[in-house]
């Protein structure tokens, strides 16, 4: 698609940008922390397409609230690591006239809480500019930042938006729950055509992992992830719950010999339902964990979606672990109660096992 | 000494020993930070002069709107400060029971309206509390706080703009302390001033020394008339520094030295203190006797927080709906 102004020109980076790509390191593995791992797709990226640039508050000279963008400045200057002004609405809009011009843009929120005082740039035009404009217009660009309960952070700053974006058609949604996820998915979020929501743990960004050295490393969107086998009972999750899920299924199977499959979305949309229907089938009860919540999430989607598929194969109900169904409060022993930890998860896989 | 310049005099005094105590109550509340008693909040050290003087000039029956920097704001309206220091803790003798800690707090019997700790929350809701008081028989008015950070939002143009369409009776007032978190404002906005864009809406404005007690004093109170008699809005600008970091604990490695210690010079309490002692309006001992009373207030406050219970479970889900 061509518009007048080629947009490599109007970022005064000259030439058509090209698509280097380095020796594959296929099989090397190096551990980073979720935060190095965020940090590295996006400099890829940055480093293969000049197209790619990234923008947010205090990302640039401070180098972001949370270290994201250590060191961007430095490598690519101020014309591609955007320091802005407190004006979500404005970044984001300014963003998707980018995209639509043919750069890549990468918004860097502060939190995702702020993001919503973008929603209309995100909701009203990212995610419908190319249906309505009859395919002829893409909008290649991500918002992604920390989400989720922190440490007495209060209502306003304490939220989780998986089941609020992926409502909307037109925007991918992904929520990683490792450090090699979270480097895969945000460079096939970066390559790919759409916006994309790349919602962060921020509980998890110092969290270690193995996460492949090849730059060519790409996770696929849609799709969903065996992370532990079992027999017993499903869980399925995402993001920091699916590490509490785990940490459960290790302790029930070493405990109890209760054997969990657990199922790791990976991306809300699209979402990949074929390994929970076979993991279903296999265990024929299941448990879904979130963090926000409960009304009108996830969870409540997964429940449905097995319902509707492999009904026949449930001996019990699906059981739904979510936040507690209040604003965020700020005391930190009423804060503990409203977020899911362990104990409740295991609870839910007691339940769907009748073993209360 | 005429009867006018007498009472303005003693509000110097009281804005002063509201100053202490603001600066008092914030330096324990780092400290209680340090010491992992207390969690993260924001300080207003070195704007102490604009909470005082500008709250000083207001009736107890207007209405405040506050953002994430709140205490100064609250403390000069005469909130307890054991009571802050209590919600900050997240105790359930907190003004909001520990449901908000510093950074939502509300105070309806201070009317202490809402403090938003999303940057321009405040702003969003000026207008609709401006436009409740135009509609009520009272010549009350509301006055909204906000930094030179949340001028770059676009809710700031919006709010100042409905309110000077609707003739609102809303005084804004804008806390320029150069630091929008950790960018300073010099790379956010072209404008030095902010009060520069009320202009373009219709609405008089000015921008005083924020480190100036006696200035804002005098600024404040001409535009708390303005704004009561005519039923409009007034946007006034205080030109100040956060003296410490964004948000408690801060190293500010990010803050230019000698900027900061340009503004230190400028304290806004050193300021006052040695004006008055020069004028012969108070002595040294009286100065020791006020920072003694307010050092007292500060500790019994900070005891009474930390004695505090937390809340109990049951209040989680009290207070989602009416
Ligand atoms: C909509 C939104 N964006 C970003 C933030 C994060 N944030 C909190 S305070 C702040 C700086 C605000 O600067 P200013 O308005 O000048 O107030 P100051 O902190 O200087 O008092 C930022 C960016 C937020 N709370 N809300
Ligand atoms: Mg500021």
């Amino acid at each position: 698609m061509e518009w007048c102004a080629p947009p490599a020109r109007l970022w005064g980076m000259g030439g058509a940008p090209e698509a280097r790509t380095t020796p594959s390191r296929e099989n090397e593995m190096s551990e980073k922390s979720y935060r190095d791992a965020i940090r590295d797709a996006m400099m890829e990226e940055m480093d293969r397409d000049a197209n790619v640039l990234i923008m947010g508050e205090d990302i640039g000279v401070y180098e972001g609230t949370f270290r994201i963008t250590a060191g961007m400045l430095k490598k690519y200057g101020p014309k591609r690591v955007l320091d802005t002004p407190i004006a979500e609405a404005g970044m984001v809009g300014t963003a998707v006239g980018m995209a639509m011009l043919g750069l890549r843009p990468i918004v860097e929120m502060m939190t995702m809480n702020f993001a919503i005082v973008a929603a209309d740039q995100i909701l009203n035009h990212a995610a419908k500019v190319r249906y309505f404009s009859g395919g002829q217009v893409d909008v290649p660009m991500v918002v992604r930042g920390p989400q989720g309960a922190g440490v007495q952070l209060s209502a306003q700053h304490s939220q989780s938006f998986e089941s609020f974006y992926a409502h909307f058609p037109g925007i991918h949604v992904v929520a990683p729950a490792t450090p090699a996820d979270a480097k895969g998915l945000l460079k096939t979020a970066i390559r790919g055509n759409d916006p994309v929501i790349f919602l962060e743990s921020a509980a998890l960004y110092g969290m270690k992992g193995e996460v492949p050295d090849d730059p060519n490393f790409t996770v696929p969107f849609g799709q969903s992830r065996v992370a532990r086998e079992g027999k017993d009972v499903t869980i399925v999750s995402f993001s920091r719950m699916l590490q509490l899920s785990l940490a459960v299924a290790a302790k029930l199977a070493s405990d109890e010999g209760i054997e969990c499959e657990v199922i790791d979305l990976r991306t809300l949309r699209p979402l990949d339902m074929d390994p929970v229907y076979a993991s279903v089938t296999k265990t024929h009860r299941a448990v879904v964990v979130q963090e926000q919540w409960k009304p009108f999430g996830v969870a409540a989607e997964i429940a449905a979606n097995i319902t509707e598929t492999v009904f026949d194969e449930l001996d019990a109900p699906v059981a739904r672990v979510t936040g507690e169904d209040v604003p965020m409060p700020y005391a930190r022993n009423l804060e503990l109660l409203a977020t899911p930890h362990e104990p409740e998860i295991e609870r839910a896989v007691r339940k769907v096992l009748y073993k209360t | 000494m005429t009867a006018i310049e007498t009472v303005v005099d003693r509000s110097v005094t009281e804005a002063l020993e509201t100053m202490m105590l603001i600066r008092t109550f914030e330096e324990k509340s780092a400290a209680l930070r340090a010491a992992n008693l207390s969690p993260n909040m924001c300080t207003s050290v070195g704007q102490e002069a604009s909470a005082a003087g500008v709250i000083k000039n207001l009736r107890e029956d207007d209405l405040i709107l506050t953002n994430h920097r709140s205490a100064g704001h609250l403390l000069a309206r005469g909130a307890e400060p054991g009571r802050i220091f209590a919600e900050i803790m997240g105790k359930s003798t907190g003004y909001c029971k520990g449901k908000s800690g510093s950074l939502h707090i509300s105070v309806k019997e201070l009317g202490v309206v809402l403090t938003s700790t999303i940057v321009g929350g405040e702003l969003s809701l000026a207008p609709g509390v401006g436009l409740s008081l135009s509609m009520s028989k009272s010549d009350a008015i509301a006055v909204v706080f906000f930094g030179d950070g949340a001028a770059t939002e676009g809710i700031f143009h919006e709010s100042l703009n409905l309110a000077a369409v609707w003739n609102l009776p809303v005084l804004y007032v804008c806390e320029n302390n150069q630091w929008q978190a950790y960018v300073h404002r010099k790379e956010t906005m072209l404008a030095d001033h902010v009060s520069e864009f009320a202009r373009a809406y219709g609405v008089p404005s000015k921008t005083v020394d924020g480190n100036d007690v006696e200035v804002v004093l005098d600024a404040a109170r001409n535009a708390v008339d303005y704004v009561r008699t005519m039923r409009k809005p007034y946007l006034l600008e205080t030109y100040t520094y956060r003296v410490r970091g964004h948000m408690e604990p801060d190293d500010q490695a990010y803050v230019d030295k000698e900027e900061l210690a340009s503004w230190k010079r400028r304290d806004p309490i050193s300021l006052i203190q040695s004006r008055l002692q020069r004028d012969g309006e108070l002595t040294q001992d009286e100065i020791d006797v006020m920072w003694q009373r307010v050092q007292q207030r500060v500790e019994d406050a900070a005891q009474f927080a930390l004695d505090s219970p937390y809340p109990g479970f049951d209040e989680m889900t009290t207070d989602v709906y009416a």
